[in-house]
């Protein structure tokens, strides 16, 4: 073709800059793209398609993988380990959620006075969020060590002697509520930086009203404070409860889910079953009941939202 | 502000008899105020003082001898880098740490561009396609690792031999490529471009610049924060991966910080000098790039709450 740009009809050359947009934009996305269709998408599809079959980790050459139906759902209907799993991680969500959410919201509140050396104190309540988890993990292993440590000396003396001393790690009655103690030690700066941007976003004149209005601090906080913090709320239960079914590093360096399987959790018999036992078959099934209670999970945000926000 | 100050002056004209009072009760609260914060700074630093002193106690009788007291925060006796000696005399510490400062490193370097490559495409050029595009990464963005994580350990087990390579199992490149892409981080760049102003980028488009060009002369530079917030965001959750790195190495040659830190605090007898001096080494070079980037970290966290 020989014409010149400026000899080009105005809607041929926006249809010529529309297909070069589409090659180019393709061709940007594509790196991306591929990525995540490899390593998140594929993995994520199969998932569903393993469930369905008896696919080992190292297949063997004389037994073929087959289709094996709905046994490895109706063995998750029989499976203890599996059911105390769950259950383990409802009950850790029941109790670091709300916990993990309100003291992040008092720490938020607490720093966001107007108090010399306050950044100080925020440095210091995030530090343990850029503490690695296995770290964690093991440096309060050492605190819960049973008859001497520290945390039975602490309680002990608390107590004038009268509690304690405990095998925090070693009892199954008390293995998941230390664990819960060290998770929200180490994530809670994290939601407390979150609450503080949202904090920060109330506008001062709601204040103003309220004061002239006669509320005190208290009835500010419950009448002002926490319906504009509402959105944030539910966005840190949200990702808060995700996070306590995704529970894995900490109960696995301290304890590798025992207890008797005390401190299993659902990612914990995946890891066992999938890796370990190399039953990627089943650990396919448990993986889809985790989305499934994910997907539940990050839907209700969408319900629970107040106003629609743009993407 | 202007009604605030006046509804100030009427309390303080009000009770300017009782001003000393006033000032008394106000000076009390903020005392008040400061034990609390106080108290809390206590709570989130009692453990990493305790890591950190117990490392630096030559003697492990000692050691066991002070968890127990107020002299866990003290440090007496023996002090010394014995336990830092110990560490290097029995494992390739250097290596673990190359290795973890390497595949964190890739992720970031390589991750950063490729998803912002994509996210300026969503945001800037008008494709076929785009939109559904746009749908699919907010759709992935649902997904977590642990959903995908058995799966795509056959994947990069079986994948290659397929296709005539070795597996990926113990390399570099299995720890690196699954985490380069992420939906998450395409979200916020693509957030981002979409609030920048245009006309820039029209002149130079009307100026001939191709689009690669407009991206890296035009978009990046106008776009530090949003890297900065990609990149120590990815930095943070990669930095202390450890359920894929159990999984895909066997041997020391490729294996990351947390997963030798957890081989090492397995073996037995435990002693908790050198443990606590590892874990030490792990720790501080990271509280360190946050006490220096501190003002960054904390914008990149508050920007994760605004998604919706």
């Amino acid at each position: 073709m020989n014409v010149t740009p400026a000899a080009t009809s105005p809607r041929r050359s926006q249809r010529l800059r529309g297909q070069r947009d589409t090659l180019i934009g393709w061709s940007l996305s594509s790196p991306a793209l591929i990525l995540l269709i490899l390593f998140l998408l594929l993995p994520f599809l199969m998932a569903f398609v393993l469930a369905f079959t008896d696919q080992r980790l190292v297949p063997n050459a004389t037994i073929p993988t087959r289709f094996v139906g709905l046994r490895n759902f109706t063995r998750l209907f029989v499976d203890e380990t599996f059911h105390r799993a769950l259950l383990n991680n409802f009950i850790f969500a029941a109790v670091v959620v709300p916990v993990q959410t309100s003291f992040a919201l008092l720490l938020a509140s607490l720093i966001n006075q107007k108090l010399r050396a306050i950044n100080l104190f925020r440095t210091i309540y995030f530090s343990p969020v850029v503490t690695t988890m296995v770290v964690v993990a093991i440096i309060w292993t050492f605190l819960y060590n049973p008859g001497r440590g520290f945390i039975n000396a602490i309680i002990q003396t608390l107590s004038f002697g009268h509690l304690g001393p405990y095998s925090w790690l070693r009892d199954p009655k008390l293995a998941l509520p230390a664990i819960m103690v060290l998770s929200i030690w180490q994530g809670v700066g994290f939601q407390m930086v979150i609450y503080l941007a949202g904090l920060q976003d109330i506008p001062n004149y709601l204040y103003e009203a309220a004061q002239i209005d006669g509320a005190n601090k208290l009835q500010q906080f419950f009448y002002v404070t926490l319906p504009q913090l509402r959105n944030t709320t539910i966005f840190v239960v949200v990702t808060t409860t995700i996070l306590a079914f995704k529970l894995f590093t900490q109960n696995w360096v301290m304890v590798q889910g025992g207890p008797q399987n005390a401190t299993m959790t659902t990612i914990i018999h995946v890891y066992v079953q999938g890796f370990k036992q190399g039953r990627i078959g089943y650990a396919s099934a448990i993986t889809v009941v985790f989305f499934l209670i994910v997907l539940a999970i990050s839907l209700s945000q969408r319900v629970f939202l107040t106003e629609e926000r743009s993407v | 502000m202007t009604v605030h100050s006046l509804a100030e002056g009427k309390v303080q004209r009000r009770s300017s008899p009782y001003s000393l009072q006033y000032r008394a009760r106000k000076g009390l609260r903020i005392v008040w105020d400061y034990i609390i914060l106080g108290a809390l700074a206590l709570f989130f630093l009692f453990p990493l003082v305790f890591m950190f002193i117990s490392s630096i106690k030559n003697n492990e009788d000692q050691i066991i001898r002070d968890m127990s007291s107020i002299y866990a925060f003290i440090p007496q006796g023996s002090i010394g880098t014995q336990n830092y000696y110990d560490v290097f005399s029995q494992m390739p510490f250097g290596h673990f740490m190359f290795n973890s400062v390497f595949i964190v490193a890739s992720i970031v370097v390589v991750g950063i561009l490729v998803n912002s490559l994509i996210a300026y495409a969503l945001a800037r050029l008008n494709f076929t396609g785009r939109s559904l595009l746009v749908s699919v990464i907010i759709a992935l963005m649902i997904i977590p690792f642990e959903a995908v994580a058995v799966p795509l350990l056959l994947v990069i087990n079986q994948g290659p031999r397929l296709l005539g390579f070795q597996t990926w199992i113990d390399t570099y490149h299995v720890q690196i490529i699954p985490f380069i892409a992420d939906a998450f981080s395409i979200f916020l760049f693509y957030q981002f471009f979409i609030g920048l102003p245009k006309d820039l980028e029209e002149a130079a488009l009307v100026d001939g610049a191709s689009r690669l060009r407009i991206y890296w002369n035009i978009i990046v530079p106008l776009s530090r924060p949003v890297f900065a917030t990609v990149a120590i965001l990815q930095f943070l959750t990669h930095w202390g991966d450890f359920l894929w790195p159990l999984m895909v190495t066997r041997g020391a040659e490729v294996r990351p910080l947390p997963v030798a830190m957890q081989q090492f605090f397995g073996r037995d007898p435990k002693l908790w000098g050198d443990i606590m001096a590892f874990a030490a080494m792990i720790t501080l070079p990271v509280l360190m790039v946050f006490l220096l980037f501190q003002k960054w970290f904390v914008q990149s966290v508050a920007s994760t709450g605004i998604k919706g």
